[in-house]
C-alpha cells in the first residue's frame, strides 16, 4: 500500500504537498527495483526544475536512473542526509529518504499525476 | 558467437528493419565530400617484394640523429624488462574486461597504475582510459564545467598548441566557451602565463569561469607559478587543472601540493617510446570530491567473501557501457597495455631512479644551454626551466633544415608550431633528457656554429621564402636583446 495522501509519476516519483511546498522522493517500488542505493545526485538549492524533466540521478549497486520532477518549481531544500546515508532511499523511501523540496509554481500540474490508486494499478501491472 | 563479415543477406535484413533500400540511403545525411571514397589499392604483390619495398621506405627515416626534440613527447631509457613483460600473452591481448572480476591480474595492474600515478600527482583518484595528454586535458576541462555548472574554461596559451586545438574541438561540439590567457610579453616572466590577465578575466562576474588550465612545465619548458594560479582560480570559484609532464613530478611539486583539483598529462614519457601517431597514454587524476565527474576506468581494492584481497571495477555508473549518452565521457578506451608499460617502467626505476631521470635531464639541459651559448645562441626567456627551453636563432626554419642534413634534429621550429604567438619567429624549442649524450650536445653546438657562419656569410637568396620574415624578426629579436641588456 502506498500512502494515499501523495501523488505519483509513472516514473515512480512521489510528491507531497504542504502549503506551497512540494516534497519529492521515489517510491518503495522504485527503491526495490533499484536495489541498494549508493549515491543520489541532487540539484542545488535555487535551481529550477521542470515537470517531467530530469532533476537528478539515483545510483544503486546494479543500476543508475534519472529522477523526474513531478512538478515544476524552484528547489528550496535538498536532503543532505542522503550524501552520507543514501540507503535511506531504501529503508524509508516515503520519509527520511525524501530527496528535494520545491516551491510549487503551478498547483494545477498535480492533475497530471497519478493518485495512490492509479499508481498501485500501474505497479501491479509492472 | 560467429565472427565474420556481414553477408549481403545480413545487410538486406538490417536495411529492411530500418525501412531503407540501400546503404547509400542510410548515409544520406553525411555530405558527399565527407564520405569515404572507395579504397584504391595497388594490385597484390608477392610478400617478399612487398617487404623489400616497405623496408626501403622505412630506411628513409632518419633514426641516427642527435635529437633535441621534445615538445610533448620525450625520449627516455626503457629497460628491456618493460617490453618483455608487455609481450606476455596474458597482457598483450588485454581488452576491456566486461566481466572484469574474473581477470584479477588485469584489474590489479590497473590498480597498480592508478596507485603509482596518484602518488606522483598527489591526488586521490586516477582513471586509466584516455588516449593521450590532449584528450585527458580536454576531459579535465569538461569536468570543471560539469562540477561547477558553469560554461567557460580559461586555458593558458602556454599549454601545448595541440592540446588547445583538441580542447577547442571538444568545447565547440559541447557548446561551451574556451578562452585563452595570454602570456607575459617581456621581462623576467616572459613566456609564462599572464596571471594578472587571468585574474582580470576571473573577476568578470557576468560569465563565471568553470576552470583554469595551466601547464607545468609549460609548452616553452618554463616553470609556472602554479600555487598562485591555483589560488586565483579558487578565489573565483573555479577549479584548477594542472597539465603535467609525469617525469618532472619526481623533482617538481605535485599538483596536489598546490591545490590543483585535476591533473592531466601525457604519460608517454613513462616507458613508452616516442612514436608517430601513438598509441600514447592520457593521464587523468582528480580529488576525491570530483570522483563522480572523472571519466574512465577506476579500479578499487576490496575483500572477497572469504576475506581475501580482491580488485573490482568501481563507480561504473559514470561509464559509457552503463550510462550511454549520459556517461562522463564517450571518448574513453581501454588503455591497459600502455598503463601497464608506464607501471612497469615506474616500478623498474623506483622513486630514486625516477628522480635521477628527471635530475639528469635537467643537468643535460643546463649543459646544452651553456654549449649553445658558446656559439652565440641564447635563450629566448629568462624564467626557470627544467629540461626544455627556447633559444633565439636567426633564420630558425632554415637553420633547422640545414642541421637535419648534418645529423642534428634541432628541436622544434616555434614559428611553425605556434605561428600566432608573438616574438617567436626566430626560435627553436630544444630539450634534453637522460639519454642525451655529451657527444650529442657537442655535435649540436659545433654544427649550429657552422650553419650560422654559413648562413651569415652566404647569400640570403638561398633561404627562399623565409627571407622576408627572417629579416623583420631578426631586427625585432636584436631590439629585445638590446632592451634586456
Amino acid at each position: 500500500m502506498v500512502p494515499s495522501d501523495l501523488r505519483y509519476t509513472k516514473d515512480h516519483e512521489w510528491v507531497r504537498i504542504d502549503g506551497d511546498t512540494a516534497t519529492i522522493g521515489v517510491t518503495d517500488f522504485a527503491a526495490g527495483q533499484l536495489g541498494d542505493v549508493v549515491f543520489v545526485d541532487l540539484p542545488a538549492v535555487g535551481k529550477a526544475v521542470e515537470q517531467f524533466a530530469t532533476f537528478g540521478v539515483v545510483e544503486s549497486v546494479k543500476a543508475v536512473s534519472d529522477l523526474y520532477a513531478p512538478l515544476s518549481g524552484e528547489v528550496v531544500d535538498v536532503n543532505a542526509d542522503l550524501g552520507g546515508k543514501p540507503e535511506l532511499v531504501n529503508s524509508d523511501p516515503f520519509g527520511d529518504g525524501w530527496m528535494i523540496r520545491v516551491k510549487v509554481g503551478d498547483a494545477a500540474q498535480l492533475e497530471e499525476l497519478l493518485d495512490a490508486a492509479g499508481y498501485e494499478k500501474l505497479t501491479a501491472e509492472a | 558467437m560467429a565472427y565474420g563479415p556481414h553477408t549481403p543477406a545480413d545487410r538486406q535484413r538490417m536495411l529492411a528493419a530500418l525501412g531503407m533500400r540501400s546503404v547509400d540511403e542510410l548515409f544520406a545525411d553525411i555530405p558527399e565530400p565527407l564520405r569515404a571514397s572507395p579504397l584504391r589499392l595497388d594490385p597484390p604483390e608477392p610478400e617478399q617484394l612487398l617487404m623489400q619495398r616497405l623496408a626501403g621506405l622505412a630506411a628513409r627515416n632518419k633514426v641516427e640523429l642527435a635529437s633535441f626534440l621534445g615538445a610533448g613527447a620525450y625520449r627516455h631509457f626503457s629497460p628491456p624488462m618493460v617490453d618483455q613483460i608487455l609481450l606476455r600473452g596474458e597482457w598483450y591481448t588485454a581488452y576491456t574486461p566486461y566481466q572484469p572480476e574474473v581477470s584479477q591480474g588485469t584489474l590489479q595492474s590497473i590498480y597498480e597504475y592508478e596507485s603509482l600515478i596518484a602518488e606522483l600527482v598527489g591526488l586521490d583518484v586516477v582513471s586509466a582510459s584516455h588516449y593521450d595528454g590532449a584528450a585527458a586535458t580536454a576531459e579535465a576541462a569538461l569536468m570543471t564545467c560539469r562540477a561547477t555548472s558553469r560554461g567557460t574554461v580559461l586555458v593558458s596559451r602556454a599549454v601545448h598548441p595541440h592540446y588547445r586545438e583538441v580542447l577547442r574541438t571538444y568545447f565547440d561540439g559541447a557548446g561551451l566557451g574556451l578562452e585563452e590567457i595570454p602570456l607575459v610579453g617581456d621581462g623576467p616572466e616572459r613566456g609564462s602565463t599572464d596571471l594578472a590577465a587571468m585574474k582580470r578575466r576571473l573577476a568578470e562576474a557576468d560569465d563565471p569561469v568553470a576552470g583554469v588550465v595551466v601547464a607545468q612545465p609549460n609548452f616553452y619548458g618554463l616553470l609556472e607559478h602554479m600555487a598562485e594560479a591555483s589560488r586565483l582560480a579558487h578565489a573565483a570559484g573555479a577549479l584548477f587543472v594542472a597539465v603535467v609532464e609525469p617525469v618532472s613530478l619526481a623533482v617538481l611539486a605535485p599538483p596536489g601540493a598546490y591545490g590543483a583539483d585535476i591533473a592531466a598529462g601525457e604519460g608517454q614519457a613513462l616507458g613508452i617510446p616516442p612514436q608517430y601517431g601513438g598509441p600514447y597514454l592520457g593521464i587523468l587524476a582528480c580529488t576525491d570530491s570530483l570522483v563522480r565527474q572523472i571519466p574512465g576506468r577506476l579500479v578499487g581494492m576490496t575483500t572477497d567473501v572469504d576475506g581475501k584481497r580482491a580488485y573490482v571495477m568501481t563507480l561504473q555508473a559514470r561509464e559509457q557501457h552503463i550510462r550511454r549518452e549520459k556517461a562522463a565521457s564517450n571518448i574513453c578506451t581501454n588503455q591497459t597495455l600502455l598503463a601497464l608499460a608506464a607501471s612497469v617502467w615506474l616500478a623498474a626505476l623506483g622513486p630514486h631512479g625516477l628522480r635521477d631521470v628527471a635530475a639528469l635531464g635537467a643537468a643535460r639541459a643546463a649543459e646544452l644551454e651553456a654549449a649553445l651559448a658558446s656559439v652565440g645562441v641564447a635563450r629566448v626567456h629568462a624564467g626557470a626551466y627544467l629540461n626544455e627551453f627556447a633559444v633565439s636563432v636567426p633564420n630558425a626554419p632554415e637553420v633547422h633544415r640545414r642541421l637535419l642534413d648534418r645529423g642534428v634534429l634541432a628541436g622544434l621550429v616555434l614559428a611553425e608550431a605556434v605561428p600566432d604567438e608573438p616574438g617567436l619567429a626566430d626560435a627553436l624549442l630544444v630539450c634534453a633528457t637522460e639519454v642525451t649524450t655529451g657527444d650529442d650536445v657537442a655535435t649540436f653546438a659545433r654544427e649550429l656554429g657552422l650553419v650560422l657562419a654559413e648562413i651569415g656569410s652566404g647569400p640570403a637568396s638561398n633561404t627562399g621564402n623565409g627571407t622576408g620574415a627572417a629579416t623583420g624578426d631578426g631586427t625585432g629579436a636584436a631590439r629585445s636583446v638590446g632592451a634586456r641588456a
